[in-house]
């Protein structure tokens, strides 16, 4: 059904299916998504809500399986993988940012970026080590051990990205990651994005519904009613004036 | 390891951050393991005391009484007919060979006199082996020989009892007291041995040499006369073998047709004995058994409150599942952590519980025994009913849907 053609491409997605069924009703979320992504893009993938982008990044983050159609990530193929293999392949290949920025609260900065090396098993002195380069990383160095409840929207967005990239992932999803924060903060988070993007290769798939942030993407992806419309490089590029320095 | 010395983090800090709840829920297993521990003491203070009382009659005892008789259609009781001799005791120990000791004895009351002091008391005429039977040792002084049995020398030994009435201050040893107005010497004082467990007075007591007692004190109906044969088996669990071959010895001894009574009697003391303790066991087992109740109770108290705690923290389960945890890794923080509340309250408990025996047997004077099996049985006992009660809601956190999790409000 789908052919692996292209060695580079870090995402295959093949005619993929979603289908919820809510009691009697059947919700088709997806209706034959193809999609190749290669290493080191920067993708925005815009839509109404509804349209299926969410049901995307979920399958794209081993969250959550399809009901037909393909998907490889690096070649692998997460079908037939267990629940744990799966927890295993987000802790080593996935980097998730949310819109709520889904960090545990009453927990410090740093030990919210730790969490992924928890669960890789990496060593204490290790971890701490590799945790405080990534808020470093984020433009964070100094507030490692404030807790969210201390920090300011944007600077939480910025703990939950250090966490996503901590373990050095094959590619960073971010829902509506602007979706919570005012206009000013979300330039600086696409700031960082582009940084980590352009400095060191990070590959990103952002979901977002607003067209102001999804300008400073590579590539525009349009979803609709389960299906891509759209897609194309973004030629007009906008460059984030903040959040790109040291 | 690392990720084992992890989730202990998580789960002490998730614990600290409801302080109130924690300390709450923790009630229930203090409660429960300091009313086991407790219980226990209780029940193995009384037991101990029973064992106690048996050990100070004498172990593994049986006493073979001369025989109840039939005279013109009356029935007289056991010991009213002498039937049993010195020869039939000698016989007995030679005969069977899970017998360790016997002493033939034949007691009496008679009145005593040191000076101007006089005392009524029981005299027992009877063996050295006697003081073997009944593990008790001659104070001061010294025991019988065969010299004295051989020679039927008036010579005694006093319970603590007498000395008290008789010599006030005194050292009876190398004193004459006269017994039915026949002088002994005092040749020695035997240890105090206090009540035995129907209340009489074990130190109220002379023994004098068998042969002395039968030939100058009590007289003889047939030669080698005796009332009683005390019996110690080689163990507990040769008694009531031992029993049945006492029997036969005598039977056959004493000429019994297989149609004919008995014409003696055997007790088996430590029957009556080791009855008591049964149903001390029992108390003490119905009491832990109880006091378990309410331990788990406190379990139940954990799984409410784990239950609870899982829901609370749907959203942070489907963080830690979307950065990689696996349903292990969520299991053992959940089951960590009802662990450490059902064992830190376990250490608790058994503090509470010392102190509140403590408290109870300076109050009420009962007399208990705290084990440091039943205080570690009450700790694993905690433990495990952490795990018990702690496997449900962490099961139920570990196979949460990470989508839904992460949803969750």
């Amino acid at each position: 059904m789908f052919k692996l053609n292209d060695m580079d491409s870090l995402i295959e997605v093949g005619n993929l299916v979603k289908v919820y069924s809510l009691g009697e009703m059947e919700v088709t979320a997806l209706q034959g998504v193809s999609l190749l992504v290669d290493r080191g893009e920067f993708v925005a993938i815009m839509g109404a809500s509804g349209s299926g982008k969410s049901t995307l990044m979920n399958i794209l983050g081993f969250l959550d399986r399809p009901t037909s159609g393909q998907y490889l990530l690096e070649g692998i193929n997460g079908e037939n993988l267990s629940r744990d293999e799966l927890a295993e392949i987000r802790n080593r290949k996935i980097g998730f940012v949310f819109q709520g920025f889904n960090l545990l609260s009453r927990t410090s900065a740093l030990e919210n970026v730790e969490l992924p090396l928890v669960y890789a098993g990496t060593p204490t002195s290790k971890r701490k080590e590799t945790a405080q380069k990534a808020l470093s990383e984020v433009n964070l160095k100094g507030r490692e051990h404030h807790h969210p409840s201390q920090l300011s929207g944007g600077e939480q967005q910025r703990v939950a990205i250090a966490r996503a990239l901590v373990n050095q992932p094959s590619i960073l999803l971010a829902d509506e990651p602007t979706g919570n924060l005012d206009s000013k903060t979300s330039e600086e988070i696409m700031g960082i994005f582009q940084r980590l993007n352009r400095e060191m290769g990070i590959t990103i798939i952002m979901i977002t519904h607003e067209p102001d942030i999804a300008s400073f993407a590579k590539r525009n992806i349009l979803f609709r009613d389960g299906r891509i419309i759209d897609d194309h490089a973004n030629s007009a590029r906008a460059v984030a004036a903040r959040g790109g320095g040291e | 390891m690392t990720r084992l010395l992890a989730s202990l983090r998580i789960a002490l800090r998730a614990l600290m951050v409801n302080k109130m709840r924690s300390a709450l829920t923790m009630l229930g297993i203090i409660i429960g393991v300091g009313a086991v521990i407790a219980m226990i003491a209780v029940g193995s203070g009384a037991k101990s005391v029973i064992a106690e009382r048996i050990a100070s009659m004498g172990s593994n005892m049986l006493i073979v009484m001369s025989g109840s008789s039939t005279s013109g259609g009356f029935r007289f009781g056991s010991g009213t007919v002498p039937t049993l001799t010195v020869e039939d005791a000698k016989a007995i120990l030679s005969e069977i060979p899970s017998i360790k000791y016997v002493a033939p004895t034949l007691p009496g009351v008679a009145q005593v006199v040191y000076g101007n002091q006089n005392w009524s008391t029981s005299i027992q005429g009877t063996t050295p082996e006697m003081l073997d039977i009944r593990d008790w040792p001659v104070a001061s002084g010294r025991s019988f020989t065969q010299q004295d049995l051989d020679g039927a020398t008036k010579v005694c030994l006093l319970g603590t009892t007498v000395v008290e009435n008789l010599f006030g201050g005194i050292d009876p040893v190398g004193q004459i007291v006269r017994i039915k107005k026949v002088p002994f010497t005092v040749i020695g004082v035997l240890g105090q041995k206090g009540q035995a467990s129907f209340g009489q007075d074990q130190d109220d007591t002379i023994f004098v040499p068998l042969p002395t007692a039968q030939k100058r004190l009590f007289g003889m109906q047939f030669p080698g006369m005796v009332r009683t044969i005390t019996v110690q088996a080689r163990g507990p669990e040769v008694m009531g073998e031992v029993e049945e071959e006492i029997n036969a010895v005598l039977r056959q001894r004493h000429r019994i047709q297989p149609n004919q009574e008995n014409d003696f009697t055997v007790r088996n003391l430590t029957e009556i004995m080791s009855t008591a303790q049964e149903t001390a066991s029992v108390m003490s087992l119905l009491l832990g058994a109880i006091a378990s109740i309410s331990l788990m109770v406190g379990g139940i108290g954990i799984m409410n409150i784990m239950l609870v705690s899982v829901t609370e923290r749907t959203r942070e389960i489907g963080i830690r599942m979307a950065v990689g945890a696996k349903g292990r890794d969520i299991l053992l923080q959940f089951l960590i952590e009802s662990l450490v509340l059902s064992l830190i309250g376990g250490i608790l408990g058994i503090g509470i519980g010392v102190v509140g025996t403590l408290i109870l047997s300076s109050l009420t004077q009962w007399p208990t025994l705290f084990s440091m099996q039943a205080i570690l049985l009450a700790f694993l006992f905690s433990g495990s009913v952490g795990v018990f009660f702690g496997f449900y809601p962490a099961r139920k956190a570990s196979l949460l849907n990470p989508i839904e999790a992460l949803r969750y409000e």
